[in-house]
């Protein structure tokens, strides 16, 4: 069945600032869109407007999962979002931070299937400290933990690799692979490494 | 299961996930307690003892509920906005079970204020309860409706720049018509007024907070998602 994100048309102005107009692309399933563009180019805009974060000024963003148009409330399911604006909650550990968003999304949840997230991410041992405790490159794992927790059909990764050590960068290499094979990714970058996992670019002037 | 239900589960989620980060930090409530008991104080110092009229204690009672409120409840969102939980909080849970989560958490934390200061507002004034009932719904009822008003006026205050110093502007002709009917309920409460006068300020109350959490539900996803 048809699994593929369709923007039609899209553009987004602040007031009388245009960041993007008429961008219409396709992203099929098991493929990589890699977003480039300069600092304040847009690419974050254009991709909380794909995750539903932000309203665009025009045009629209489908997401089809078998062949069917998701409503926003059916985009969550299956949208997992990295980003440096999206934090998790310092005051909670890694464990609870897991299984409140398991709880919310309705997910069954067990402590061992948490522990087994967090070894894949890097952070085996450290799931009951508070996040408050974490280094920035912790931070950023747990993120993807937060993200893969629901097994999205797409992942959405803006600047993927930031504050990660070369570990990190291999576990993110790792995750975009496996996530290709499982559905599409669409990651907005500057770094020259990661331009290449692109099956297609677009470009924000 | 049923869409009520399924935003029920999840907003209780959430409620017990605010419920526990406020058990670690105890920012809110701190701040409500610390404002309301100095309040108190400062009043029963003034004038404790000296008044009897059942006018003045209502609305002096009320005045420390509504300030203390004002005084916290707005963190619940000003707290996702500024540190960014907001987004995670966006991409995994419908608008709906946000606001219940939020509200449940708001009525958490202002029936248990409600349930130190009451006390100690009647022993510092020294009153006497002529219909005890009727002044614990009354207490109730308003409480529920300040917390109702306030989640979805702490949601559009956490969107805008000046956040704390909004909230009371904000909330007063909101809440206007709940602080009448709840200080017009405690003072016939207080002083044995006619039980049909209290009946329809505590139907009044309690339309009110069906009304607010109807209104705030309708609201909320416009609020949630701008």
């Amino acid at each position: 069945m048809l699994n593929q994100v369709v923007v039609k048309n899209l553009s987004k102005a602040y007031q009388r600032r245009k960041l993007f107009t008429d961008v219409s692309l396709t992203i099929p399933d098991n493929s990589v869109l890699v977003v480039l563009g300069p600092n304040g180019a847009g690419k974050t805009t254009f991709l909380r407007i794909l995750c539903g974060l932000t309203p665009a000024t025009s045009g629209q963003v489908d997401i089809m999962i078998n062949g069917q148009i998701l409503t926003a409330g059916q985009r969550r399911a299956q949208l997992g979002l990295v980003t440096p604006e999206l934090e998790l909650y310092g005051e909670l550990s890694a464990v609870e931070n897991l299984e409140f968003f398991a709880g919310v999304r309705e997910l069954p949840f067990s402590r061992q299937q948490a522990r087994e997230l967090l070894a894949f991410v890097g952070l085996k041992g450290r799931g009951h400290d508070f996040l408050k405790t974490y280094s920035s490159g912790m931070k950023q794992r747990i993120k993807y933990a937060y993200a893969l927790l629901h097994q999205p059909h797409i992942l959405v990764l803006d600047e993927p690799t930031s504050n990660l050590d070369e570990a990190g960068v291999a576990l993110v290499d790792t995750i975009i692979r496996q996530q290709k094979e499982r559905g599409i990714v669409i990651m907005a970058t500057n770094e020259p490494g990661e331009v290449a996992y692109g099956d297609q670019t677009f470009t924000l002037a | 299961m049923i869409k009520p239900l399924r935003w029920l589960k999840q907003g209780l989620a959430i409620w017990r996930k605010d419920l526990r980060i406020e058990f670690r930090t105890r920012y809110t409530y701190s701040a409500l307690v610390m404002f309301a008991i100095t309040t108190l104080v400062t009043v029963s110092f003034s004038i404790g003892g000296f008044v009897t009229d059942t006018d003045i204690t209502a609305a002096l009672l009320w005045i420390i509920l509504f300030f203390s409120a004002m005084a916290g409840l707005a963190r619940t969102f000003v707290a996702e906005e500024e540190t960014g939980t907001a987004t995670a909080l966006k991409m995994a849970a419908q608008p709906e079970p946000v606001l219940l989560g939020k509200y449940l958490f708001n009525v958490t934390i202002l029936l248990s204020l409600t349930v130190l200061v009451v006390p100690l507002f009647i022993m510092m004034l020294n009153l006497s309860i002529a219909l005890p009932l009727a002044f614990v719904a009354a207490v109730v009822l308003g409480s529920l409706g300040l917390a109702g008003a306030s989640t979805i006026l702490a949601a559009i205050v956490a969107k805008a720049g000046a956040k704390s110093s909004l909230m009371t502007v904000l909330a007063f002709p909101v809440l206007l018509p709940l602080l009448f009917a709840a200080i017009s309920a405690t003072r016939a409460a207080l002083g044995g007024g006619l039980a049909a006068d209290v009946t329809a300020d505590l139907l009044m109350l309690f339309f009110y907070n069906g009304v607010a959490l109807a209104a705030s539900l309708l609201l909320f996803e416009y609020v949630w998602n701008e």
